[in-house]
This record gives structure tokens, C-alpha cells and sequence, in this order.
């Protein structure tokens, strides 16, 4: 490796981690007790918590399957509709959010009907979950099919010959050959509805205990009392760090 | 292998494009810019007075951005450099004094009050306050910790009424455009807000409303770039021009 190749690399990570330290030296360490565990930010963390493994699993029990189709299946337009589950990650969340009310909303053409058959999503923490997983599922989707991808499917075709149907080849045989992708996959996706904001803002609204996660109190919080917004924002970085730490890095560095 | 010159070409080239970008917003010909920070229910008035002031002072030009009063104050206290300050209420105005960046003293120029946006045709026939405590009646407004939020407690504890909302929006435009996109019953917004989206939603104003009225203070900051700019754009919002502007948007006078 060229050395000179350090100093780039070293403004790079500096571009990461000196705000996240900057955020450090605003917190007011005398008041981060009382701060983070007011009953506002308890409430935001215990749904965003909640809310976010749901999605998670949501995004597994679609996504996963989704991956194997688009990885495995011989359809035409493959390539259009990989281009189609890559679009929540370059959407601007907010516009993730208005499309999902406009689907789902009271006006739109599906919520129409469900607000005929008296269900309201917006609003509520399910609408939270829709957002988060709308988000976050394609982390899920793309990860599990690149691996898949890089798999060598003669494994699957040599069990098929001897013999294993479908069911059995995916179970003992495709599914195995995933899981060190699935474990990375899955913390991304955990992570990033964890951090989910403007789908869930546009589409569910803000109120504590229902549909206020945590990135939305803070913003709420922000607006009269900064240093209560920036101790919840630690508390953010903290857990998001705890869940690349603890689950994440072998995971992303594709061991089991 | 890319070499370190290749390297350092590369990033130089970076921070040239970067520098450019920020470089071109200027005119040439020496024209000044006057920066104004204005809270977001200004946003439709100020446009307008910005154009007008443009126009009778040529060489000018008014640049106006649009925010939440409290992130206004924030990045005001952060340094951000500007020459006027409108804000939505005086208590964000009181931050921005006690933080030392204000020139002088903040002077009202407007202000404004709640009423209640449902959409055309009303057709839940909301009438008073009382009407948003209804069961199942959808209302969705402004969370207590932005001015139109305390406006809305303020209001309801005037009116003795616990409005239980769908939810809490962290700025007015966001609950007029639940209204507006029909997705809530009704919102609490202010007068300006439901003047500004007439053609989709209708305004049902209340007595209690005048209990929570809101001074809009102005002031030239204390570093300004342009104080000059600054004092006379102050003078034009607080003017006949200014007042004649601003009542039409539904703003009262102080």
C-alpha cells in the first residue's frame, strides 16, 4: 500500500468522527442523567427501539425472499426491477414519506379504501414501522443478493440432482450459504430504521409514545432546548455504535 | 498506481469547484446583498417585500432565507453571519439578544394570531375550539416547543379545552399542509397560514385566539456585513410599504 495513501484515508475518518466528538463537547454532563431520562426521551427511545426491530423483521421475512428471486429467478427485466429496490436508498426520505401517503393517506387510493373499512394508518406506530421498513428493507435486499450473487450456485444445482426439490435445496443449501451476509445485512437494517426521520415525520406524523421515534425528538427538542436535543443525540450515536460494535463488525467483515 | 501529484491535483481541483460554487452567487457590476433571516410564517410577505425593495433600490439584492425561529436563533449563536433578523416571537428574539448577536433594539413590526384551517367547504362544520374535542375529529397541530405550539396551549388553557391531536408538528406549514392534503379534520395555524393556502383550505377564527397573540420583533444584527442595507431594509418592513404588505397577508399591526 502506497503510504501516501494515509492522509486522505485519515481526513476521511476525520470527516466522521470529529462531529460526532463535537457533539461531545455540548453536552452538559451535570445535566445528562436528568436529560436522558426525561420521560420524552424514554418514551422516543423505547418506540424507536420497538419499532425498529419490528421493521427489521418485516424486512426480512419480505426482503429475504425478494433477494433470492431477483439473485435466483430468470425473469426479464431483473436489472429494472434491482434498479426499483435500490430507490428508497437514493430518495430524499421526505419524498419515501409523501408517496407513502399518498398511497396510504386518507385521499390516496389505497388509503381510501382502508379509511372505508375503518383503518387509519397515518398517525399511528404502524405507519411508523411502514416507513422505517420502506427504508431500510432494500439494505436487507441488496446485501443478502450480492452475496447470493457471489455464491456459487452449482451448489444448489448439484443438490438438485441428487435429488433435493426446491424447498429442501433452499433450506439445507442456500440458506446456509447466506447467513454471514444475513447477519450484516440485517444490522444495517436494524441501524437504518433506527435512524429513520423523514419518511416517518411525512408519513406518521410526530407525537409522544405513538409515532415520535427518537431522531424525531430530537428535532422536536431542538427546537427550545438544544442541550436536551444533543444529550438524546448521544444517546442515538451510542446505540447505533452499540449495534455495529456488538452485532455489526464481524458480521460486516463477513464472518460468522 | 495514482500518484501523490496525481492526489493533489485531485483535491485541489475539489476545494476549486467548492470554492467556485460559493463564489458564484455574486453579481458582478458590484451589486450588494442584504441577508435576512426571517421566520418561516414570512415567508410569503417577505418575498414580496424583498421584490419590491429590490426594485426601488437597484444594485440590491435581498436575500431572504426561511426557517424555524429557533433554528434561525441557533445558527445566529453558532456565527452565521446576516444582517437582519425576523423572528416569531419574542422569545426567540430574547435568545438572540442574551446571546450578543442583535444591534439595537428588536422593534415589532406585526402581528399574528391562531385560528382554526379545515379544508374548503368545511365539511365537518367546525365552528369554536370547542368543536376540536370532539371524539374521532382528526386535528393535528404545532408541538409545544415552536411558537405556534405554545400558541395552541396557550389558547386551549384560555379556553379551558384539552385538544387531543393525531399528532405534533414541529412547524406551522407542516400542519397546513395536513389539512390542505386532507389527511386531518382540522389544524390550529395561524391567520397568514390559512390566507396563504386559500384555495385549499378555509379559516374558522375563534375569540380565544386573541388571548395568544404573537409579536413579530425585527432587528439589524450586530455584525452585520451590510449595516447600512440593513437599517434602511428595517425602515422599509416598518413603513407604509412593509405595513401595507403584510396586512394583506393577514398580519395585524402592533
Amino acid at each position: 500500500m502506497p503510504g501516501v495513501l494515509w492522509v486522505p484515508a485519515a481526513l476521511a475518518l476525520a470527516l466522521i468522527v470529529l462531529p460526532v466528538l463535537g457533539l461531545l463537547t455540548r453536552v452538559d454532563p451535570a445535566r445528562l442523567p436528568e436529560l436522558l431520562t426525561s420521560e420524552a426521551a424514554l418514551d422516543a427511545l423505547e418506540l424507536s427501539v420497538r419499532t425498529s426491530l419490528v421493521a427489521t423483521v418485516l424486512s426480512l421475512v419480505f426482503g429475504g425472499p425478494l433477494a433470492v428471486v431477483l439473485a435466483r429467478a430468470r425473469v426479464r427485466g431483473s436489472r429494472v426491477l434491482r434498479a426499483v429496490v435500490l430507490l428508497p436508498l437514493v430518495l430524499p426520505p421526505v419524498v419515501g414519506g409523501l408517496a407513502l401517503l399518498y398511497l396510504l393517506g386518507r385521499t390516496g387510493p389505497l388509503g381510501g379504501l382502508l379509511d372505508d373499512a375503518g383503518l387509519r394508518l397515518p398517525y399511528t406506530t404502524a405507519a411508523v414501522v411502514l416507513a422505517q421498513t420502506f427504508v431500510a428493507m432494500p439494505f436487507l435486499v441488496v446485501g443478502l443478493e450480492g452475496a447470493l450473487r457471489s455464491a456459487d450456485a452449482r451448489y444448489e444445482q448439484v443438490a438438485a440432482t441428487l435429488g433435493a426439490g426446491p424447498w429442501t435445496t433452499f433450506r439445507r443449501v442456500t440458506v446456509p450459504m447466506l447467513l454471514p451476509a444475513l447477519g450484516s445485512s440485517v444490522v444495517l437494517t436494524f441501524a437504518r430504521a433506527l435512524g429513520e426521520f423523514g419518511a416517518t415525520i411525512t408519513f406518521a406524523g410526530s407525537l409522544q409514545g405513538t409515532t415520535r421515534t427518537l431522531p424525531l425528538a430530537i428535532y422536536t427538542t431542538a427546537q427550545s432546548d438544544v442541550d436536551a436535543a444533543v444529550a438524546m443525540s448521544l444517546l442515538l450515536v451510542v446505540l447505533a455504535l452499540l449495534v455495529i460494535g456488538v452485532a455489526g463488525t464481524r458480521a460486516v467483515e463477513g464472518r460468522t | 498506481m495514482v500518484g501523490p501529484r496525481v492526489v493533489a491535483a485531485l483535491a485541489g481541483l475539489a476545494l476549486l469547484a467548492a470554492g467556485c460554487s460559493t463564489g458564484g452567487g455574486e453579481q458582478a457590476q458590484g451589486e450588494r446583498t442584504v441577508t435576512v433571516l426571517a421566520a418561516a410564517s414570512l415567508t410569503e410577505s417577505f418575498d414580496q417585500l424583498a421584490e419590491r425593495f429590490e426594485a426601488e433600490n437597484p444594485g440590491v439584492e435581498v436575500q431572504v432565507d426561511y426557517a424555524g425561529s429557533s433554528t434561525l436563533v441557533e445558527q445566529l449563536t453558532q456565527g452565521r453571519r446576516a444582517d437582519v433578523f425576523a423572528s416569531a416571537d419574542t422569545k426567540n428574539m430574547d435568545k438572540a439578544t442574551k446571546a450578543g448577536v442583535t444591534g439595537g433594539e428588536p422593534q415589532v413590526f406585526a402581528t399574528n394570531k391562531l385560528t382554526i384551517a379545515v379544508p374548503k367547504g368545511n365539511p365537518d362544520h367546525i365552528g369554536s375550539l370547542a368543536d376540536l374535542t370532539a371524539p374521532g375529529r382528526l386535528v393535528v397541530q404545532c408541538a409545544p416547543e415552536v411558537p405556534c405550539g405554545s400558541a395552541s396551549a396557550t389558547v386551549e388553557r384560555a379556553a379551558g379545552l384539552d385538544i387531543k391531536p393525531a399528532s405534533e408538528e414541529n412547524d406551522v406549514k407542516s400542519v397546513l399542509r395536513k389539512v390542505a392534503a386532507g389527511e386531518a379534520d382540522a389544524g390550529l395555524v395561524y391567520v397568514t397560514d390559512a390566507r396563504s393556502a386559500a384555495d385549499q383550505v378555509q379559516a374558522v377564527d375563534f375569540p380565544e385566539a386573541d388571548q395568544a397573540v404573537n409579536d413579530y420583533p425585527i432587528v439589524a444584527l450586530k455584525d452585520a456585513p451590510e449595516p447600512e442595507l440593513a437599517a434602511k431594509f428595517l425602515d422599509y418592513v416598518r413603513g407604509p410599504v412593509g405595513e401595507q404588505v403584510l396586512t394583506e397577508h393577514g398580519f395585524g399591526s402592533e
